[in-house]
């Protein structure tokens, strides 16, 4: 269970930063700090347990058809791994509040910050695959809004975009990868897959998987070559490259090799493709490192490089190996996170990251410069810092590689060649920014921040130096359990003492360190023969790609749109024609053979009147008006069908339907154009009768063909349950609409109501200025007889809708039908009196009752959950109502009602916003009037 | 009936067709509102044709098997989308609107300009 709230803790925190926010930034970073501190401490409480080596496991069944559980896990490297989450995020949110701008909606900063946290812990917590691939995605949707924080800066947009394209693409391998291997272990629970080692590796699908798998954890880690994001998101307030690019983020990748690594590791593909791209990635990203000039892009390709490092330690598939990875994510965590927040503080105080401007600063910052030597010190593996012990223990590493027989001095020499110019740039970072002279002043003057940005700093780099010092009595117990379950069996043996004696690893590392220093006091040739290499990067690859893909999908929009509306309608019913016909070429047409319903005088008369008034409808072009009313007239007799066949409540629907929807017309026929543009040429007139035709004959032929086959319903149910056991009402369409399908129809009233709030919008800001005199014009508008009559029918009408509403249930009737006929009496209000006369007696807004509809309805179906059943089951639950007699079913009912509040709320909302902008109209133009040369108007 | 009922539905239709594919906004209007009305027809008469047996159990009644009332599946779906199309007319009536009024155009043909 805490294992839970630890996870949920950062979400449910998400709310508080944005809430808080205007009670001051105290208050922002504490709404964020609090969660994270309590999340910190359960997390802690675990700590006895899961370092005695327990797993806990915690599960729920979520999807169980795909294999989905919502199951938790926490071992020996999640704990680690959750421990720096929201250890260092601590750190960041304490530092950040300090590091950003007074003006920056620190909020929103935090919100994002503790949904990226969320994510990460998921990630590490998750027992089942599919879990842990769904908040890999939140991490890349949150690292993309944390690193575009600085929306206004388009070069933040754009390595945002250029993350989550990255990391994005490699989720979704990932998730690939994921399933496959899913497939094979028979289940997507980590137990099983980290059990099931050898069924895995040996399988046919075992490469594809691992390629996918691996595609997933070097896009997020940032390796060659798809590392060039990582130093494009540094355009991210430093606190996030603090957290995301030392901490966590980029570790998402090693830690899923870690993660796997019983499962997956030990093979020879394994071992090419991470270790070779490991090896490759740490000695090519040390090498850009010494040559960046911006702080935060030297720390960028230092942090590429380290996790290189860790890559080809997990690549090298053996345990020993293993366990100095894990140990180097530990201590890469401490010092990279401590460098980006002084490169920040660096920045925050002289008003820039450029190496080549800065300088001499030991003196105006001493604090700074104690805490950045010794975080560069444990970068470079200076011994007494944990930088050395894990590099130490790296380089003995690559001594020993099975796989390399061959050609055994690969590793060694790249891998201190890598070490080499690590030292390099570390070197420069200290040297350059504090040592050497300045070139020019900087852009502030420069001195110490304040201890709330320095403290978090310290910690880190104490951190650094005592498990430098004392690494087995420190990080010991929890490096033993991380790597316990990273190696998944006994641990092999591993020593974290400082001295080993005169080793050939120690004589590599002098190599390193020396030749670090030479290769620094030679910078300036060094940099002047870079300089005339030609550019080719990453970046440049990836921008060109995305050029392409862009401007292919400008050019097939812009050959398929030529702008026509009718184009596209006639193209869409073309293929719509095409794949309706080839069934009937294939199969040929048959007649069913059901029996037909004898037919009399009164359908065919009703049935005549329906084709001659259609037809007039289409045929009508004297004037608009005719044609709509011809229009009512068609809805009216197509009422009358459904009451001949058996349908009272549709008919009722239609009925009422049909007065909202001629009161629409003609309100909208004074905001559409009232001049018809010219008619089409007879050519086109043929084409289009001939679509309609096809159109028509082929619709015609399918119901046809339907209604002469036998019947074969699933209404039978729907029949036999709506009164008892489970409905409890004799009308069985009503019953239908709230019970048996009430999710569909919860669906429905939202999608009017969106569109009531659409047609709001749209019109909110569209209204046309009053003229001059239209007062006058308005104040004998309304007739009396019609206002006089409208008032009292106002309070009968809406007596009416509410007996309607109420019978329902038992007969024709419901919240449609109500809400319809309430509509109808309101807008009639409108109508006869005017608007103002009738907004100011409505009392209140009816895009509120639309609202207030759709959470009725909700929540009443919600109220299942009380008694543990799905949401909408109506459940049994009497009232007695003084009057109205008892009712059963009163969520039912409740339900009913927050239909018949939507439905009023949303098409008063429509209706009156449309009459509203009827009234905003100028009455009367006379030269309006006098261009009105077409027939077809108002 | 199903004769006619299978013309009303395919002349419904066709009738709609035609009426969209018209250059004027306003015919476009009346286009969409056959149109639906010609689907809710469609699946009205998918399920058969029943006369005189409303889908209303009479208090306390045991139907027999098979029940001899209309289908009320088609009718409650058919019900709902009555009123969606109400609600999805007066978008599209009010988009038409806007567009027609920003870009100062009431040829559908020659609505393609996004920007005013």
């Amino acid at each position: 269970m805490s294992v839970l709230l630890i996870l949920m803790l950062p979400f449910v925190g998400i709310l508080l930063p944005p809430l808080l926010q205007r009670q001051g930034r105290l208050a922002a970073t504490l709404g964020a700090g609090i969660p994270t501190l309590l999340a910190f401490g359960l997390l802690m409480s675990l700590g006895p347990s899961v370092l005695a080596g327990e797993v806990l496991l915690a599960s729920r069944e979520w999807v169980p058809a795909m294999g989905l559980t919502a199951g938790l896990r926490v071992d020996g490297l999640g704990f680690l791994f959750a421990t720096m989450t929201l250890g260092i995020g601590l750190l960041v949110i304490t530092y950040a509040h300090f590091y950003m701008k007074k003006d920056d909606p620190l909020g929103r900063f935090y919100a994002y910050l503790l949904l990226f946290m969320g994510a990460m812990l998921g990630i590490v917590l998750s027992e089942n695959v599919l879990l842990m691939a769904l908040f890999w995605e939140i991490t890349s949707l949150s690292s993309f809004l944390l690193i575009g924080y600085s929306s206004h800066d388009s070069e933040a947009r754009r390595g945002a975009r250029m993350a989550l394209a990255i990391t994005g693409l490699g989720g979704f391998c990932l998730f690939a990868g994921l399933v496959v291997l899913g497939q094979i272990a028979g289940s997507y629970e980590l137990s099983v897959i980290l059990a099931s080692g050898d069924l895995i590796t040996s399988h046919d699908w075992y490469v594809p998987m691992l390629v996918l798998v691996l595609l997933g954890a070097f896009t997020k880690s940032a390796q060659f070559p798809f590392h060039f994001w990582l130093p494009n998101a540094m355009k991210a307030p430093t606190p996030v490259s603090a957290y995301l690019h030392s901490a966590t983020m980029v570790k998402a990748g090693v830690f899923l090799l870690a993660r796997l690594h019983p499962a997956l590791a030990g093979t020879s593909p394994w071992f090419f493709l991470v270790g070779g791209v490991g090896i490759a990635t740490m000695f090519f990203a040390a090498y850009v490192a010494f040559y960046r000039h911006d702080l935060k892009g030297l720390l960028a390709y230092s942090t590429i490089s380290h996790l290189g490092l860790i890559t080809a330690l997990f690549g090298f598939g053996t345990a020993g190996a293993a366990v100095v990875g894990v140990f180097h994510i530990m201590n890469h965590a401490a010092f990279k996170a401590s460098l980006f927040m002084t490169a920040g503080i660096i920045d925050h105080q002289t008003g820039t990251r450029d190496i080549r401007i800065l300088g001499g600063l030991r003196k105006a910052m001493p604090f700074t410069m104690v805490l950045a030597l010794l975080g560069s010190a444990a970068m470079a593996g200076i011994p007494l810092f944990n930088g050395f012990i894990s590099k130490e223990l790296f380089l003995k590493e690559t001594l020993d590689l099975p796989l390399m027989a061959g050609a055994p001095w690969v590793f060694p020499v790249v891998a201190t060649a890598g070490a080499l110019f690590s030292m390099a740039y570390s070197v420069r970072l200290v040297h350059g920014v504090f040592f050497k002279d300045p070139t020019e002043k900087t852009p502030k003057e420069a001195r110490d921040p304040s201890m709330g940005m320095l403290v978090p700093v310290g910690i880190l780099v104490a951190i650094c130096v005592i498990v430098g010092i004392a690494a087995e009595q420190t990080a010991g117990p929890l490096l033993a359990a991380a790597a316990g379950s990273t190696v998944g069996g006994e641990l092999p043996y591993y020593s974290l003492s400082l001295w080993h004696g005169f080793t050939l690893e120690l004589l590599m590392s002098a190599i390193a360190i020396g030749g670090g220093v030479v290769l620094y006091l030679q910078r300036a040739r060094l940099y002047e023969i870079a300089d005339r290499w030609p550019q080719l990067t990453g970046q440049m690859a990836f921008e060109k790609v995305q050029g392409l893909i862009l401007s292919f999908a400008e050019g097939l929009t812009a050959r398929l749109e030529n702008g026509s509306l009718q184009r596209y309608i006639v193209l869409l019913l073309g293929m719509a024609l095409v794949a309706g016909a080839l069934p009937f070429l294939e199969h040929g047409f048959v007649t069913g053979t059901a029996e037909l319903t004898p037919t009399n005088p009164v359908a065919i008369a009703v049935w005549a009147l329906l084709v001659v008034a259609t037809l007039a409808t289409v045929f009508t072009h004297r004037s608009r008006i005719t044609a709509i009313i011809c229009l009512s007239v068609v809805g009216l007799l197509i009422s009358i069908i459904f009451v001949y066949l058996s349908a009272p409540d549709l008919a009722l629907t239609q009925l009422s339907v049909e007065v909202v929807t001629i009161l629409l017309l003609l309100l909208a026929l004074f905001v559409l154009p009232k001049v018809a543009p010219p008619e089409s040429s007879t050519l086109r007139k043929i084409r289009d009768a001939t679509l309609a035709a096809i159109g028509g004959a082929g619709m015609g032929l399918i119901s046809w063909a339907v209604m002469t086959r036998p019947q074969d319903s699933i209404s039978d149910y729907y029949l036999e349950n709506a009164t008892y056991p489970v409905g409890g009402g004799t009308n069985v369409v009503n019953v239908i609409l709230v019970d048996f399908r009430g999710f569909d129809t919860l669906g429905e009233v939202a999608v009017l109501v969106l569109a009531a709030f659409g047609v709001y919008t749209m019109l909110r800001y569209a209204r046309h200025t009053h003229v001059e005199g239209v007062d006058d014009m308005a104040s004998d508008r309304y007739p009396v007889v019609l206002v006089s009559v409208s008032r009292p029918l106002l309070a009968l009408i809406l007596l009416m809708a509410l007996y309607i509403f109420l019978r329902g249930h038992y007969l024709p009737g419901g919240g449609f039908i109500g809400g319809l006929v309430a509509s109808v009496a309101l807008i009639l209000q409108y109508l006869a009196s005017g608007i103002d006369w009738a907004k100011e007696r409505m009392g209140v807004s009816f895009r509120y009752v639309a609202v207030a509809g759709v959470l009725l309805a909700t929540l009443s179906g919600g109220a299942a959950f009380l008694v543990e059943q799905p949401f909408l089951t109506m459940t049994l639950l009497g009232l007695k109502i003084p009057l109205v007699g008892e009712i059963d079913y009163v969520m039912t009912l409740l339900f009913d009602l927050g239909i018949f509040l939507a439905v009023v709320g949303g098409t008063m909302t429509i209706l009156s916003q449309l009459s509203h902008m009827q009234e905003d109209r100028e009455p009367f133009d006379e030269e309006a009037r006098a261009k009105e040369t077409d027939p077809w108007k108002p | 009936m199903e004769p006619l009922m299978a013309y009303v539905v395919g002349g419904l239709f066709a009738a709609s067709i035609y009426m969209i594919l018209r250059r004027s906004i306003v015919k476009l209007v009346i286009g969409l509102i056959l149109l639906s009305n010609a689907a809710n027809l469609l699946i009205f008469t998918a399920s058969g044709l029943t006369r005189g047996a409303p889908p209303l159990i009479p208090e306390g009644a045991q139907f027999p098997d098979p029940m001899p009332a209309a289908d009320p599946l088609p009718q409650a779906l058919i019900l709902t989308a009555i009123v969606i199309a109400f609600g999805v007319l007066a978008f599209a009536v009010v988009l038409i609107n806007r567009a027609y009024e920003i870009l100062g155009v009431d040829d559908l043909d020659l609505m393609k300009e996004t920007d005013a």
